[in-house]
């Protein structure tokens, strides 16, 4: 049951295939994902749970990674930002963002991504006002909100007629 | 200073029974980690004394809201989310689901719990207040077996608890007798999201015949614990609220509160926000009067 200073394997579901990795129960899920899968995408801005950079979906629900001690995401099902794209096909998020000019730095922008993908799959005709709430945890420090918000209108506007 | 993960042990039993035979084993040497909303917080920071943690997240037995004809029992491990998306909640406690709704943002509030926030013991937590002003019941569990306790008497001084080292809480009870209340939350703070409040406030009123037949005031970020005004409440019940009972009223709330300067605001400052948010809510409460 003892676990200091052994690394457990530990299965997770991440972009659909199943990973094992042998980490520390209390190792964030962000740096298992960043550093041993490889998956840089979500980004560690404050690390304390304020900024939504490392947003990821664990089980379906918006998460700041940074919170999340690996051993919790035993057998869940991660989505990175990585997992959205179909091949060479963005996800209608993605191409929005393109589209409206809703990155700059883009250190923001996955988590931002991720928290939209989770309001829109609650909430198929959000308006600027559930934007707005449902981003409210990922800030953005270079653009202002206006065109993240629109890219997200933009997404879910094509998603409804899709 | 980042903590560094192997010092730390952490375990995942997949049972309560389980985790509370440990902790009755070795009684205040593991902490409880649920979704780590304030924990993981700490051990970023290279803060947490703790170096032995055992995992409460989604246990089955914590995270179910039960409702009967006279209560709802809403167990520990319930996230902030289950409460926004409860229809009885909602309906019945809505001060509950307003502190749930503007507690951290999305992600925070899918993993945060309310047992988690009772524990942790903020002064500054959004949702407790609105379980002072319920009344709360909370249902503790040992290997000792189960007690209950009002959460008026929980917290016993600043991160002070009556919880004993070998407990969990397990559910927090809530009476279904407060339809046809008026309620009346506010948080005040630099943004709803992701902001920490200078000060939080839920209330809930009645009125008949014209006077105030119940009232109940709670605040946070004013004193070392979740405050209820009861000097404040005694002040208004069984009378008409008028402008004279209402500066009254300001006047003994301010009394009341031992607000600090911190980061976040000044004493001055939260001491002028009680008052006013007092005076809002008894305006609030008699327009609900006269119009009912």
């Amino acid at each position: 049951m003892r676990n200091l200073g052994a690394q457990p394997e530990i299965t997770l579901t991440v972009n659909g295939e199943e990973k094992m990795v042998r980490a520390y129960p209390m190792e964030r899920l962000l740096d298992v994902l960043r550093h041993q899968l490889g998956l840089t995408g979500a980004k560690e801005g404050c690390g304390e749970g304020e900024c939504g950079s490392c947003s990821v979906l664990m089980d379906g629900a918006l998460v700041n990674s940074c919170l999340v001690p690996v051993l919790q995401a035993q057998g869940a099902k991660i989505t990175t930002i990585e997992g959205l794209a179909q091949g060479p096909l963005l996800h209608q998020l993605q191409q929005a963002f393109l589209d409206c000019g809703g990155a700059q730095c883009g250190i923001c922008t996955p988590g931002i991504i991720m928290a939209a993908c989770h309001l829109l799959a609650r909430t198929t005709r959000p308006t600027r006002e559930q934007i707005n709430q449902g981003l409210s945890g990922n800030l953005c420090r270079c653009t202002g909100y206006t065109q993240i918000c629109e890219a997200v209108a933009q997404a879910a506007a094509q998603g409804r007629a899709e | 200073m980042r903590s560094d993960p192997s010092d730390y042990e952490l375990i995942a039993p997949d049972s309560l029974s389980a985790v509370v035979s440990l902790l009755a084993q070795q009684p205040g040497e593991w902490l409880p980690i649920a979704g780590g909303t304030d924990v993981m917080v700490q051990y970023a920071a290279g803060k947490l004394p703790a170096r032995k943690l055992v995992s409460l997240w989604n246990l089955p037995e914590l995270r179910q809201i039960e409702v009967s004809p006279v209560d709802v029992l809403i167990g520990a491990g319930s996230t902030y989310t289950d409460l926004r998306e409860h229809t009885v909640v909602g309906g019945e406690f809505p001060l509950l689901a307003n502190a749930a709704q503007w507690t951290g943002a999305i992600a925070n509030q899918n993993r945060g719990t309310v047992g988690g926030n009772i524990v942790n013991a903020s002064p500054a937590a959004d949702s407790l207040p609105a379980l002072l002003v319920y009344e709360a019941e909370l249902i503790l569990v040992s290997a000792r077996g189960e007690r209950r306790v009002s959460y008026l008497n929980f917290h016993t001084g600043y991160k002070k608890t009556l919880l004993a080292p070998d407990e969990l809480i397990r559910a927090v009870r809530l009476e279904r007798r407060f339809a046809g209340y008026f309620a009346y939350s506010r948080k005040v703070g630099a943004r709803n999201a992701q902001a920490i409040s200078k000060v939080c406030i839920a209330a809930l009123g009645k009125i008949a015949g014209g006077v105030v037949e119940d009232i109940r005031i709670a605040v946070g970020s004013v004193a070392p614990t979740p405050l209820r005004l009861r000097d404040t409440e005694r002040t208004v019940k069984g009378k008409a609220v008028d402008v004279a009972l209402v500066d009254q009223a300001r006047q003994v709330a301010i009394s009341e509160i031992h607000p600090i300067d911190d980061i976040r605001s000044t004493s001055a400052y939260r001491s002028a926000v009680v008052a006013n948010l007092v005076a809002e809510f008894l305006l609030g409460l008699n327009a609900r009067g006269k119009g009912a």
